[in-house]
């Protein structure tokens, strides 16, 4: 069952189907909803565009389920996917080694693996549960998967995916066994 | 989510294989392994990359399709599974994939063996093996497919060499996992596979037996592992489960060969109560294969029980059973324990 469903595309945001006001569109609108309703993880400059999308959508859902927060927690599980892995950031690292300039940014090459979205999560919220990304065909093969995934207590799960500024998606909630 | 009143289901390997610059069948490389032969070599040009650079590679330019596909190939002979039927589903693990694709070569591979299911990506950066086997598990054990392809596969590229190189990850010479003076890993490619089923617990199956497999997150680091070694130690607790000790022959470790790595799995071991128990750490015959490692390390892991011999200092060892355990980016750890029963 899912809860506390949040949907973010660059046009805005829809916290259980009721649009949240924002001003910004693309990437911009990732760092209006941070300034607006997180502001004290100062982290989130750092992370690529897809680790930042998934993160502002886990901190709107864990906002709305409303526990205490940061306190370590054994089992929640994350659980994201998308189709495209870190593509975009990938493209971005291979532009740092191509044969007239190269060199290698090793703060992009960290991001070139999509699991890194769910270790942001995790640690921002001291998740010691298990974490997992996939790569699947689209949302409705990811259901599929998720319900062969044994669930002992409410899970984080999302779709991720960023293509650029101005195409992304993420659907986050929270999975009740 | 899954039932709870359900057949109880027993997953078994069915087959094998090893894809390497050791060999291309697990036989060849277990008996390389077992003389002593590393893939390792230093690179001077390969990928234009600036500095040289010790890896070990495939002695031709080979894609992840062309790996997959031979490995799958040569895992199928000899068993009798039938690739286009519904019941069979295709997991991978990679962390790259082709061209930096990995949806697309995926279901490619998926394709050349007639299989028309969507097939599963773990991406779980270094510990994608043993999420596999995981997934992979979970698949047949919810009843949806009764064989599960795991392959697992990446290719070196300059995007690889070049980024592991940036992060000072890589040590000149050949890795040195676990001494003193380790100074880094080395990368590696090749591709494994592991064909598992689904049996049903009444009919008591013999042979490789997958007691248990685990995932926990450090919550501690994107790119470095838990001074306390949270996530890995979770992982090895949960392998314990229900595990007699004694027939435990070795932990096979993902032994890096980097300083922080082989520290944080040292204290793990430690920390579960495992520390006299032998370690097997193979990154000085293959390099760190990526979305290989947990599939390739987990088959020379059987190999070694059913041999009844540790390769790496070739003594003999006892117990029917093994826990294969990796650390990886994003703070997350994965432990598997597999068991012989003859």
């Amino acid at each position: 069952m899912k809860e506390y469903i949040v949907e973010i595309s660059p046009n805005g945001c829809l916290i259980c189907g009721e649009p949240l006001d924002c001003e910004k569109t693309g990437a911009d609108l990732l760092t209006e909803l941070y300034g607006k309703l997180v502001g004290d993880y100062p982290k989130f400059y750092k992370m690529d565009s897809m680790s930042r999308l998934a993160f502002i959508a886990s901190e709107l859902v864990l906002r709305q389920e409303g526990k205490p927060r940061f306190t370590p927690n054994e089992t929640r599980k994350i659980i994201l996917a998308n189709n495209r892995a870190s593509l975009h950031t990938d493209l971005k690292y291979n532009a740092t080694i191509n044969k007239k300039d190269y060199y290698p940014s090793p703060s992009l090459f960290v991001y070139t693996l999509p699991n890194i979205a769910t270790g942001e999560i995790a640690i921002r919220n001291k998740y010691y549960g298990e974490s997992c990304f996939l790569v699947l065909e689209n949302e409705e093969h990811f259901i599929k998967v998720l319900k062969t995934i044994p669930l002992e207590s409410d899970a984080l799960v999302g779709w991720v995916e960023y293509n650029n500024d101005t195409d992304y998606k993420c659907i986050m909630w929270i999975e009740k066994p | 989510m899954v039932p709870l009143l359900r057949v109880l289901e027993t997953i078994i390997k069915i087959s094998d294989n090893i894809y390497s610059p050791l060999g291309n069948t697990t036989e060849e490389n277990f008996s390389a392994v077992m003389s002593g032969i590393s893939g390792l070599k230093k690179y001077y040009d390969m990928f234009d990359c600036v500095e040289s650079f010790t890896a070990s590679a495939m002695p031709t330019r080979m894609t992840f399709t062309q790996m997959c596909i031979e490995s799958v190939s040569q895992a199928l002979l000899g068993t009798d599974i039938d690739t286009t039927s519904a019941n069979v589903i295709f997991v991978f693990s990679t962390t790259k994939g082709e061209d930096l694709q990995l949806w697309e070569p995926a279901v490619a591979v998926t394709r050349h063996f007639g299989n028309k299911n969507l097939p599963v990506i773990v991406s779980n950066a270094c510990i994608s093996g043993v999420s596999a086997q995981i997934m992979a598990s979970r698949l047949l054990t919810a009843g949806i497919y009764k064989t599960a392809v795991v392959i697992g596969c990446d290719v070196l590229s300059k995007f690889i060499v070049s980024g592991f190189q940036s992060l000072k990850a890589l040590s000149a010479e050949k890795c040195r996992p676990f001494a003193p003076d380790r100074d880094g890993l080395n990368l590696g490619e090749a591709a494994a596979c592991m064909i598992l089923s689904a049996v049903s617990e009444s009919k008591n199956p013999n042979g490789w037996i997958y007691e248990v497999g685990s995932m926990h997150n450090d919550a501690n680091h994107i790119s470095g592992p838990s001074r306390t070694a949270e996530g890995s130690y979770r992982c090895l607790t949960d392998c314990l489960d229900k595990c007699n000790i004694e027939n435990l022959a070795f932990i096979s470790v993902h032994g890096t060969g980097t300083a922080y790595n082989d520290d944080m799995e040292t204290l793990a071991l430690h920390r579960a109560g495992l520390e006299s128990k032998p370690i097997l750490a193979l990154k000085v015959y293959y390099g760190h294969t990526l979305g290989a490692t947990g599939i390739l390390e987990t088959i020379i892991s059987m190999q070694a029980v059913e041999k009844c011999m540790l390769p790496t200092t070739r003594t003999g060892i006892h117990g029917n059973s093994f826990i294969k355990m990796l650390s990886g980016f994003g703070g997350c750890n994965a432990a598997v324990r597999w068991s012989l029963k003859k």
